[in-house]
């Protein structure tokens, strides 16, 4: 399928049946994943008691009465596990939305405008870009003594929207110059319903992916710079947990139970949401679907 | 040329911009570090004026100058090299302590981003070019181990490898009671056999994101019409897939250099920690337990000047690689 019939079907389809990407094994895996994990973090802090109750049973292996044991104080993993995927995915869900509209205006704005502000705008995404983020979070959490989680999720997600920007800046640029946009130009439409309804439709599947990837990077981030001690004060996130069983020596003693539940549940959704961005690729890049029996046997004949 | 000139106009720009960032962040922050930082100086050796000028030239809460003088002054030190005492290896200046750390941390990084692109693209190659097959396969696989935070890769591979199965050192950047740094060979081995393990770290949580891309890559410069030629006249499968598909599709991974190291380095930051690596990532953090304000700057200086650099060094070799990006501009 080549870039003008695409503008082409988008135009002619209704919208929705474009935006909904296939059900395959990858998204339905990926969205089981992420699903379970969302819903623990949603409702799993109602059905456990207090995850800072200190008691007198520490470093206990998973079992009697504590499903995943207990932290070097007597603390109930399971309890902090369930605080602690609330904390951070309220960071990845703040970052992602903040990313979504810093992104989108650097990106699709400047690059619909074009001239002077296209330039200006790519000039600032580009400096933000090669600018390393870690080390700047590292720098700015470090002047901060006390602070929230909103300030943890605001420094990361000013530090990460770069890159989405250049991608969907490309993006953009491909379609503003379609056959389709420039007949609605001609056409007299106005210039925030071009951006609107013609363009921004074509870019919800770029959008979601992009969106995706800060959700992850967002709780990479956070889990690093809370593990390194300089997160939200108070919080509970995968990486504080990390972060008292590292100081708490869960490693040395042999305490599994305590250091690798915080770490799998990063790895598990990191991987979930890839998964789900593989499917949306797909719809992106029709090239990348799976080929049928029929097709994947030319392929082999070819190589 | 034209080219040539956009590019290191855009590196002046973003010099620039690192620069002003670095003076400003601490201006625009609540508290005042300085006499955060004398009082902690004082209590390891006497403070002169001069020590407390030039801190805060550096920190800018100078309130005595204006903001635009507070900035000369720090272009003027940054050019003459002056970056101020550290506090945590007081009086040791700060350049000094970076001079010893920086080393480490390029060796490191630089060996371990070059062996993760590189298999990294080789098997990404492979996955695109035999849709399906094992090493298709291996794609979620890779994701997944992407998705595990560095950090706790590290510790986990510390606790199987360094205490279950002591197979390499618990932390270190060489043997300090055996050899002494100098290029000698047990030195070297030394070096070796500490960083391998960190370099693992950074290598396995590093090297699916090149194989992803590799691989859509492949998939999609192999429908090209070019490709269909090339069939057509009868070219080996193998001079199709080296010569004419991965060295169009390796062009997105070279360009998307620029995002993945800055991601890498900010990765090697927390993995130095765990390995306790003498390298930047660990003066860094050294700094912040400190509240060694001079040296933080001084660090965050030094590495977003490297990632500058290696990004400048890409971009003009991705000029020379493509001679579109030399057309268009």
């Amino acid at each position: 399928m080549t870039a003008t019939t695409e503008g082409a079907v988008a135009v002619a389809a209704p919208i929705r049946r474009r935006s909904l990407p296939p059900m395959t094994l990858k998204l339905a895996v990926g969205l089981g994943i992420a699903g379970l994990i969302i819903l623990f973090g949603v409702l799993g802090p109602l059905l456990v008691g207090n995850p800072s109750t200190v008691r007198d049973v520490g470093l206990t292996g998973p079992g009697n009465g504590f499903l995943l044991g207990t932290t070097q104080s007597g603390q109930d993993v399971f309890a902090q596990l369930a605080y602690a995927t609330r904390g951070s995915l309220i960071i990845g869900v703040v970052v992602g939305a903040i990313t979504l509209l810093l992104s989108s205006f650097f990106g699709v704005v400047g690059a619909f405008i074009g001239g002077s502000t296209d330039e200006a705008f790519s000039l600032f995404t580009n400096i933000m870009l090669v600018i390393p983020g870690l080390p700047l979070v590292i720098v700015i959490s470090s002047y901060v003594p006390n602070k929230s989680i909103w300030l943890v999720a605001a420094v990361l997600a000013i530090t990460s929207w770069a890159g989405s920007a250049r991608v969907l800046r490309g993006f953009t640029l491909s379609v503003r110059s379609r056959d389709y946009v420039l007949a609605a130009r001609i056409g007299g439409e106005k210039r925030w319903r071009i951006l609107l309804v013609e363009i921004l439709p074509n870019l919800i599947p770029l959008l979601a992916s992009q969106v995706v990837f800060a959700v992850i990077f967002a709780i990479l981030g956070e889990a690093g710079l809370s593990f390194l001690g300089l997160g939200a004060s108070g919080s509970f996130t995968w990486g504080t947990m990390l972060f008292y069983a590292q100081n708490g020596l869960a490693l040395r003693l042999g305490a599994w139970w305590w250091f690798a539940p915080p770490g799998l549940a990063i790895a598990l959704f990191g991987a979930a949401l890839s998964l789900i961005n593989f499917s949306i690729d797909e719809i992106i890049n029709p090239k990348l679907r799976a080929q049928t029996r029929a097709e994947r046997k030319e392929w082999s004949v070819k190589a | 040329m034209r080219y040539l000139l956009r590019k290191l106009a855009f590196y002046v720009v973003a010099l620039w911009a690192a620069l002003t960032l670095n003076f400003l962040v601490p201006r625009l922050m609540p508290g005042n570090p300085v006499d955060l930082m004398l009082s902690k100086l004082a209590t390891k050796g006497p403070v002169t004026p001069t020590t407390r000028n030039a801190i805060e030239a550096l920190l800018g809460t100078d309130t005595h100058s204006s903001l635009w003088n507070q900035y000369w002054t720090y272009l003027h030190h940054l050019v003459t090299g002056d970056l101020g005492t550290s506090i945590a290896y007081f009086p040791a200046p700060v350049s000094q302590v970076i001079g010893q750390t920086l080393p480490w941390t390029v060796g490191l990084i630089g060996l371990a981003t070059v062996i993760s692109f590189a298999i990294g693209i080789l098997l990404g190659r492979a996955a695109g070019w035999r849709r399906g097959s094992w090493v298709d396969n291996l794609i979620p696989v890779t994701t997944m181990l992407q998705s595990v935070p560095y950090f706790w890769l590290a510790l986990l591979l510390l606790f199987l490898l360094g205490s279950t199965w002591p197979v390499f050192p618990l932390s270190g950047g060489y043997d300090v009671y055996s050899v002494t740094p100098g290029w000698s060979l047990p030195f070297a081995q030394s070096v070796l056999y500490h960083g391998a393990l960190p370099a693992l770290t950074i290598v396995i949580s590093s090297v699916g994101g090149w194989m992803l891309g590799m691989r859509n890559m492949m998939v999609s410069t192999m429908s090209e019409d070019f490709v269909v030629t090339a069939e057509a006249k009868g070219l080996t499968p193998r001079r199709i897939r080296s010569r004419y598909v991965a060295r169009n599709a390796v062009l997105p991974s070279i360009s998307g250099f620029a995002i993945s190291l800055g991601f890498v380095v900010a990765g090697s930051i927390v993995t130095e920690a765990v390995f306790s690596y003498p390298g930047i990532g660990s003066a860094l953090l050294l700094a912040v337990g400190n509240n060694d304000y001079a040296l933080m700057q001084g660090v965050f200086l030094i590495i977003t000047l490297a990632v500058l650099g290696a990004n400048l060094l890409v971009d003009l070799l991705y000029g020379v690689i493509d001679p579109r990006t030399r057309a268009r501009s």
